[in-house]
């Protein structure tokens, strides 16, 4: 790439970003009543966690339950966003009828598809941590041992698969404008279902395990809890490391190629217009 | 002159729920450099869907389209980057304001933002669109101020090629005529070439070097506007441009409404 195209897909990657921005600002209202649902979620899953005790009747480390629940309630939140805001590119533009001026212009798909990501990744992260604290805030729970440094350095890196499944899940609305994001949510359920989201993966029956294995869910979720509840660095969890590495490796790259197939499909059938 | 753009044998069906509308049914033409040419024709006879084939926004079935000789499926990013388009349906972000819906757009085909505000700034003086609405969100402009902010969008880019598709629909006779006008200031200055589609007769008739009458997916006249309307001589006394359209279509443009009416 010459240095005058690297110049215009960077500008047009700012315009993504600002773009999305643009929409948070203007719809700040929603999402701080999204913000308060996801708060609500990952409260009840604090009192699940401290209910157990009762349950039981043993004595438990009950910061430490309520932390544990409360990690798979901000994994849950992340992938929401990450998946809300990548599946909504192409639901929202299909919906505002800009979906056409879009894919006219010349900007790389992959340029198009990771800005997006990339400012979702980053809302998603600010979001999260800014849950943990309320809530932590909330349970008063002893954050001391958490390694946030660690846990994010985890998110950031099982993002790149995120992403990856996240371009794929982008496609559904192309292909049912109605449909597509509700679908992206099932799958999102199903995702964290196998991948440990309130529980070790142990517990599933074995060929849950194995489904469990590939997904990077979790090993993200593996990777948080060992960051905030026993203050792990990177280089301890390599075990839980390098499972996301390649499976960003390979999803990122599949799941862009998958679109761009899926583009020229909705291009022969004429789809990217909502009417007509 | 070097052929702006060449289709050769376009043909386009959907299918949709079983059925099957033959939108395109083997398109060829050919624009030259610097030239405007009309495609006209009733509703539903294939304009849109021509140019969004050209627009890299539709697979043809058949055929293919060069522009400036790179070829709008295998070269589509070479096309888009010589491209712009202005269509019926405004197609903003509602509830971002029109600066920024058109800092984006800016932003997509690689301009600098300053660069952008300051054409976003003439454009707009010259359409009369009052620079203080420019902060509202689209949401708030009338159907036809919409417009106007399309038209700059497209403009903006200075493409080598414009594709026009009813640019004028819905706008009042001064902003039809600002319209027409920076149509032909363009042409004449950055020497750009456009594909113009319209209803208004006059209209193409005033701005369009070379017309195409396009009727059920085939074109079946084509020629300069004076050219077209010799050819009725004899047949209608002091035809009009409107008459060229009514004799090649078979029908008068009310009843071409009727009809997509009754299909639709
Ligand atoms: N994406 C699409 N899916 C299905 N059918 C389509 C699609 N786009 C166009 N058509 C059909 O193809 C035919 C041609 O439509 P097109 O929009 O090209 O006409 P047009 O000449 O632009 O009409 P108008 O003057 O009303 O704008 C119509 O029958 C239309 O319903
Ligand atoms: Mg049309």
């Amino acid at each position: 790439m010459s240095s005058q195209a690297l110049a215009r897909e960077l500008r047009a990657s700012w315009a993504f970003i600002e773009r999305n921005f643009n929409f948070t600002k203007r719809y700040w209202k929603w999402e701080l009543v999204f913000f308060a649902y996801t708060m609500a979620n990952s409260v009840t899953m604090g009192f699940i966690g401290k209910g157990i005790e009762a349950f039981s009747g043993t004595k438990l480390d009950t910061s430490y339950l309520i932390l544990y629940m409360l990690l798979g309630s901000i994994l849950w939140g992340y992938l929401s966003i990450l998946f809300e805001i990548v599946a909504e590119t192409v639901a929202w533009e299909r919906w505002e009828e800009t979906i056409e001026y879009t894919f006219m212009a010349p900007v790389r798909r992959a340029t198009h598809l990771l800005s997006t990501c990339g400012y979702a990744i980053l809302y998603g992260i600010l979001r999260s941590g800014l849950i943990l604290v309320v809530v932590s805030v909330f349970f008063d729970l002893d954050l001391g041992r958490a390694n946030f440094l660690s846990a994010a350095g985890i998110l950031a890196v099982s993002s790149f698969s995120f992403v990856g499944l996240g371009i794929v899940a982008a496609v559904l609305p192309l292909i049912s404008p109605e449909k597509g994001v509700q679908v992206v949510h099932i799958f999102q359920a199903l995702l964290l279902m196998f991948s440990g989201v309130y529980y070790e993966i142990d517990v599933l029956p074995v060929w849950m395990q194995q489904v469990g294995k590939l997904s990077p869910a979790t090993y993200a979720l593996r990777g948080m809890r060992a960051s905030i509840l026993e203050g792990r660095t990177m280089p301890e969890m390599w075990n839980d490391v390098w499972p996301l590495i390649l499976l960003g490796a390979l999803l990122l790259p599949l799941g862009l190629m998958f679109f761009k197939r899926m583009e020229a499909w909705a291009k022969k059938r004429g789809v990217l217009k909502r009417s007509g | 002159m070097a052929d702006a753009l060449l289709a050769n044998n376009i043909v386009k069906a959907f299918k949709k729920s079983r059925k099957e509308i033959k939108a395109l049914k083997g398109i060829s033409l050919r624009i030259k450099e610097g030239e405007i040419y009309g495609l006209l024709g009733p509703n539903g006879s294939g304009k849109s869907t021509f140019i969004r084939i050209a627009s890299t926004l539709l697979i043809p079935d058949r055929g293919s389209i060069s522009i400036f000789g790179y070829d709008s499926v295998s070269n589509s990013a070479s096309v888009q980057r010589m491209i712009n388009r202005v269509s019926v349906e405004a197609s903003f972000f509602r509830k971002l304001s029109a600066v920024e819906n058109l800092c984006f757009s800016a932003g997509l085909y690689g301009i600098p933002r300053r660069e952008a505000l300051k054409k976003i700034n003439g454009l707009a003086e010259r359409f009369g669109l009052d620079l203080k609405r420019l902060k509202d969100p689209l949401e708030d402009f009338s159907r036809g101020m919409q417009q106007k902010v399309a038209i700059v969008r497209a403009f903006m880019t200075e493409p080598k090629m414009l594709l026009l598709d009813e640019p004028t629909t819905g706008l009042d006779p001064r902003a039809k005529r600002d319209v027409q006008s920076l149509i032909n200031d363009v042409k004449n200055t950055m020497n750009t070439t456009m594909l113009l589609t319209t209803h208004d007769m006059d209209e193409a008739e005033k701005l369009c070097d070379y017309v195409a009458i396009i009727h059920l997916g085939r074109i079946v006249a084509s020629g300069r506007p004076s050219e077209l309307k010799k050819q009725l001589l004899g047949k209608v006394d002091n035809p009009s441009f409107e008459d060229v359209f009514l004799e090649f279509t078979g029908m008068s443009i009310e009843e071409a409404e009727y009809q997509e009416v009754e299909s639709a």
